[in-house]
C-alpha cells in the first residue's frame, strides 16, 4: 500500500513537472524519442537523424509500400509530416490542409482544418505554392499559411486557438516556411525576396498568439535587433548602423533578405539560428554595397531576439544566392578540441563550418567542384577581406553591368542545393546533401518598384555545368575538413530533404519520384521506388506498434518544377533547338501523395 | 438561307485558314514597320526574324522581360511549368487583344482540381511598359520563328522606343 501511494505521488509529480514545464523542455524530451518525429527537422540541431535502425543496410532491399495517403491538393509538396504518439499530422501546399490521421485506428482522419484564404496570394508566391511544414508545441499545432498568417490549432482536434497575421499578402509578403516552437514562443519567417519585402523573423507568444518580438534583416539598429558593441561579425562588434550604411539610399525598405528557411535552437547555449536571403532587387547595380544583413547567418536569443552573432556569407549578392538553408548543429572533435560546430551548405556553393558559440569562420569550401563565380573566402584572419568570398570578375553580374549576359556562372540561382535539407550522422560523422548540379547566364537591368508586384531585375537561363548531363549529385560531406567522401550523380537536381539512421541507411527522394534508400557509408543504391509524381518532401521515420515506417510526400512542383518542367536549355545549341536536356514533364505529373514504406 | 450557308462555309474556310499559322491572332507575317516596330496585315504587332539570326528589337526585348517577369510561373521559354500554362502554345489560339486584356487584369481559375491564379501586371510598369514585347517574343515563340535560344543579334534600340520607354517608365 505504502509502495502504491508512494508510486502515485511520484507520479503525479511527473506530471506536475510536465505540465509547469516550457514547451521547449516538453519538445527536447518529445524529440529524443526516436519512435515520434515532433519537429520538421527531426530534432533542433536539425540533424534529420533517427535512432531507428530496424530498418537497416543489410533488409532496406526488402521495403514495401504499407499504405498511401493522396492530399487532395495538387500543387509542390516541400516538407514533412509529423508523428506524435499515434497521431500523423499531414500538410499540404495552398490551400494549406490539416490532416490529422491516426495510425492505430487504420490512418482514418480524426480531423482536417483548411484555411480560409484569398486566391490572390497564389500569385505572389515566387516559385509554386510550397508549404515546408507543421510544428508542434504546449498541445497545438502551428501552421504557416500562404497569406502570411501563423495559426494555432488544437492538436487533439483541430479546433482554431489563435490567429495571428505576420505580414501583407497584398504587399507581397507571403508564408511558406515552417514554424519553430522555442521555450513559450513560436518562430516565423517571411517570403517574398522577389517581390521587395523587407523580411524579418517573428516570434509569437505560444499561448495568445501575441507578437513578442520582430528582428529585421536589415535597416536600423532598433529593426536589426542589434547591440552595435557586442553583436559581433567574425569576432568583432558590428558598430552603430551596420545596415544601413551598405545600402544606398532607402532601398532596405524594400531590401529582401527574407526568412522562408529552417530554424534551428541550441539550448544550451539558448541561441536561434536561420539565415537571410537575396537582397533586392536581383540586379546588383540597383543597390550598391555589401546590403547587410542580407544572405547572413543569424544567432538571436529566442526571448528578446538580440543577434549575438552575424556572418555574411556573399556580401552585395550578384546571383540570387538566398542564405537561408538549415543550419545543421554538432558536437564534433576539431583538432583535439571539442567544438560546437553550426554546418551550412549555401545557395552560393560553399559549405561552411562555424563556431556556434562565437560565429568563428572554421570550414569554407566548395561543395560542388563546378562552382566557379569564387574562387574561395579569404581565411586570412589579418586580412581586411577575412571571410569574404573572393568574386571572379568573368562571373560577375555587376562587374558585367546592367544589360550585359553574363555567362557561364556556376551554380545557377537554385544554388548548389536550396531549401531541400540535408542530413547527419553522428556515426559516419557525414553530412548527406542533396545538390543542384546546374550552372546560368545571368542579365540584370534596371527595374521599378511597384508594392506587390515583382521586383526582379535579371533575365536568366539554366542548363547542366559544360560537359555534365547531371543536373544534380547526393553527396556525403565531411564538414571538419571541407571534402566529398562519396558523390551520386543524379539527372535531376535532387530536391527532396535527405533522412540518416542508426541502420546505416540514408533516403532521400528524386525529382522523377524514387524514393531511394543508399548505404550511408559508400552511397550504394540499396533500394527504389517510384512514388506517385515528383519528390521534393523530406523523408521522415517513425516507429508504431513496435514497426519501423518512412514517409516521404511526392508531388513535383517548387523552382524545381518550374525550372526544370519542360527541360534546361542547351546554350550551345542552333537556332530552334528543343530542349537540350532531359524535360521533368517526361517523367512525372502533379499531385500530393504520402507514401508510407514497412519491412513486410 | 442559301446565302446563310455560304457566309457559314465562308466562315468555315476562313477558320481553316488560320488555323494553318497556329496563331490566335492570324497570319504573322510582317508587313510592315514603324519606328522598328513590325506589324501584320492586321496591324497587330509581329516579330521581324532575318535569315542570319537578327531579330528584331521588340523580339530581343521580350525574350529578356518575360525572363524576368513571366518565367516564374510560366518556364523558361515559354514552355510552361508544372502548373502555369506555356505560353508558347497558349498564342497558337489567344489573340492580340485576349493577351493584352489577361495581362493586364489577371484571370483565376481556382476550383477542387486547380489552384492556377495569373495576377493582374496593368499597374507593374515592369510588365505593362513592355506588353508588346513580350507578346511579340511568344508570338515569334508559337510560330516556331524562335527556339529555345536568347537572341544572339538584334536590331537596334530604336529612339523612339527609347523615348516611349522613359516615359511609361518615369525614368528622366
Amino acid at each position: 500500500m505504502r509502495k502504491v501511494l508512494l508510486a502515485t505521488f511520484l507520479g503525479s509529480a511527473a506530471a506536475l513537472t510536465v505540465g509547469g514545464a516550457s514547451a521547449n523542455e516538453e519538445l527536447v524530451k518529445m524529440s529524443q524519442n526516436p519512435k515520434d518525429w515532433v519537429m520538421p527537422t527531426g530534432d533542433y540541431a536539425n540533424t534529420r537523424y533517427s535512432k531507428l535502425n530496424q530498418i537497416n543496410a543489410s533488409n532496406v532491399g526488402k521495403l514495401q509500400v504499407a499504405w498511401t495517403f493522396s492530399t487532395g491538393v495538387l500543387r509542390g509538396h516541400e516538407g514533412g509530416p509529423l508523428i506524435i504518439g499515434n497521431i500523423m499530422y499531414v500538410h499540404t501546399p495552398f490551400p494549406n490542409k490539416v490532416y490529422a490521421l491516426d495510425l492505430s485506428q487504420d490512418n482514418k482522419i480524426v480531423w482536417r482544418y483548411e484555411p480560409k484564404q484569398d486566391p490572390n496570394v497564389i500569385p505572389v508566391m515566387c516559385c509554386d505554392t510550397v508549404n515546408r511544414g507543421l510544428s508542434y508545441g504546449d498541445g497545438k499545432i502551428f501552421l504557416h499559411q500562404a497569406d502570411d498568417k501563423l495559426i494555432a490549432l488544437d492538436a487533439k482536434t483541430g479546433n482554431l486557438v489563435w490567429s495571428a497575421t505576420n505580414g501583407d499578402p497584398s504587399k507581397g509578403q507571403t508564408g511558406t516556411s515552417a514554424p519553430l516552437v522555442v521555450k513559450d514562443k513560436v518562430l516565423v519567417g517571411t517570403s517574398g525576396g522577389e517581390f521587395g519585402v523587407q523580411c524579418s523573423m517573428t516570434a509569437y507568444d505560444i499561448k495568445s498568439g501575441k507578437q513578442v518580438w520582430k528582428a529585421y534583416s536589415e535597416g536600423p539598429d532598433d529593426q536589426l535587433l542589434v547591440d552595435p558593441e557586442k553583436t559581433t561579425a567574425l569576432g568583432k562588434p558590428i558598430g552603430k548602423d551596420s545596415s544601413l550604411k551598405t545600402w544606398q539610399g532607402d532601398q532596405w525598405k524594400i531590401g529582401g533578405g527574407c526568412t522562408w528557411g529552417w530554424l534551428a535552437y541550441d539550448p544550451q547555449l539558448d541561441l536561434v539560428y536561420y539565415g537571410s536571403g537575396n537582397p533586392s532587387t536581383w540586379n546588383p547595380k540597383q543597390r550598391p554595397g555589401d546590403n547587410k544583413w542580407s544572405m547572413t547567418i543569424f544567432a538571436r536569443n529566442p526571448d528578446n531576439g538580440m543577434a549575438k552573432w552575424v556572418y555574411q556569407m556573399t556580401p552585395h549578392d550578384e546571383w540570387d544566392y538566398d542564405g537561408v538553408n538549415e543550419m545543421i548543429l554538432t558536437d564534433e572533435q576539431v583538432g583535439g578540441q571539442s567544438r560546437k560546430l553550426l554546418t551550412h551548405f549555401d545557395r552560393n556553393g560553399i559549405g561552411y563550418t562555424l563556431d556556434r558559440a562565437t560565429g568563428e569562420l572554421l570550414v569554407a569550401e566548395k561543395y560542388d567542384p563546378k562552382v566557379n563565380w569564387t574562387t574561395g573566402v579569404d581565411m586570412n584572419k589579418n586580412s581586411p577581406t577575412f571571410g569574404r568570398p573572393k568574386v571572379v570578375a568573368e562571373y560577375s553580374t555587376e562587374h558585367g553591368g546592367e544589360d550585359h549576359n553574363t555567362k557561364g556562372i556556376c551554380p545557377a540561382a537554385l544554388g548548389s542545393k536550396d531549401e531541400q535539407p540535408a542530413a547527419y550522422s553522428p556515426e559516419t560523422q557525414l553530412f548527406y546533401v542533396p545538390t543542384n548540379h546546374v550552372c546560368m547566364d545571368y542579365e540584370p537591368f534596371k527595374v521599378s518598384y511597384t508594392a506587390g508586384q515583382p521586383y526582379v531585375g535579371a533575365t536568366l537561363s539554366m542548363y547542366p555545368p559544360p560537359g555534365d548531363h547531371n543536373m544534380g549529385n547526393f553527396i556525403a560531406w565531411d564538414g571538419k575538413t571541407g571534402k566529398i567522401a562519396w558523390s551520386n550523380p543524379e539527372q535531376f537536381s535532387v530536391w527532396s530533404g535527405a533522412l540518416a539512421t542508426a541502420g546505416n541507411v540514408v533516403f532521400y527522394g528524386t525529382l522523377e519520384g524514387y524514393l531511394k534508400a543508399v548505404d550511408a557509408k559508400t552511397g550504394k543504391e540499396l533500394y527504389k521506388f517510384k512514388t506517385p509524381s515528383g519528390i521534393i518532401g523530406n523523408v521522415t521515420t517513425y516507429e508504431h506498434n513496435g514497426k519501423q515506417y518512412v514517409a516521404v510526400l511526392s508531388g513535383v512542383g517548387g523552382w524545381a518544377g518550374i525550372g526544370l518542367a519542360a527541360g534546361l536549355t542547351d546554350p550551345t545549341a542552333g537556332l530552334g533547338a528543343v530542349g537540350g536536356y532531359a524535360a521533368l514533364s517526361n517523367y512525372t505529373a502533379l499531385g500530393g501523395t504520402l507514401t508510407v514504406f514497412a519491412l513486410p | 438561307m442559301r446565302i446563310t450557308r455560304l457566309v457559314v462555309a465562308a466562315a468555315l474556310l476562313v477558320a481553316a485558314g488560320g488555323v494553318a499559322f497556329a496563331d490566335g491572332s492570324g497570319d504573322p507575317t510582317a508587313v510592315k514597320s514603324e519606328d522598328g516596330k513590325y506589324f501584320d496585315k492586321e496591324g497587330n504587332p509581329t516579330y521581324k526574324i532575318s535569315s542570319d539570326g537578327t531579330v528584331d528589337w521588340y523580339t530581343y526585348s521580350g525574350y529578356r522581360r518575360y525572363h524576368s517577369e513571366c518565367h516564374v510561373c510560366h518556364g523558361p521559354d515559354g514552355m510552361g511549368s508544372t502548373y502555369a500554362p506555356a505560353l508558347k502554345e497558349s498564342l497558337k489560339t489567344m489573340s492580340y487583344a485576349d493577351f493584352l486584356s489577361v495581362v493586364a487584369s489577371g484571370r483565376k481559375n481556382v476550383s477542387t482540381a486547380s489552384e492556377n491564379v495569373m495576377p493582374a501586371f496593368g499597374t507593374n510598369p515592369n510588365v505593362a511598359c513592355y506588353m508588346d514585347d513580350i507578346y511579340v517574343y511568344l508570338r515569334a515563340r508559337a510560330n516556331d520563328a524562335w527556339g529555345r535560344v536568347r537572341p544572339s543579334k538584334h536590331e537596334d534600340k530604336p529612339e523612339a522606343y527609347t523615348e516611349a520607354e522613359n516615359a511609361c517608365m518615369g525614368n528622366h
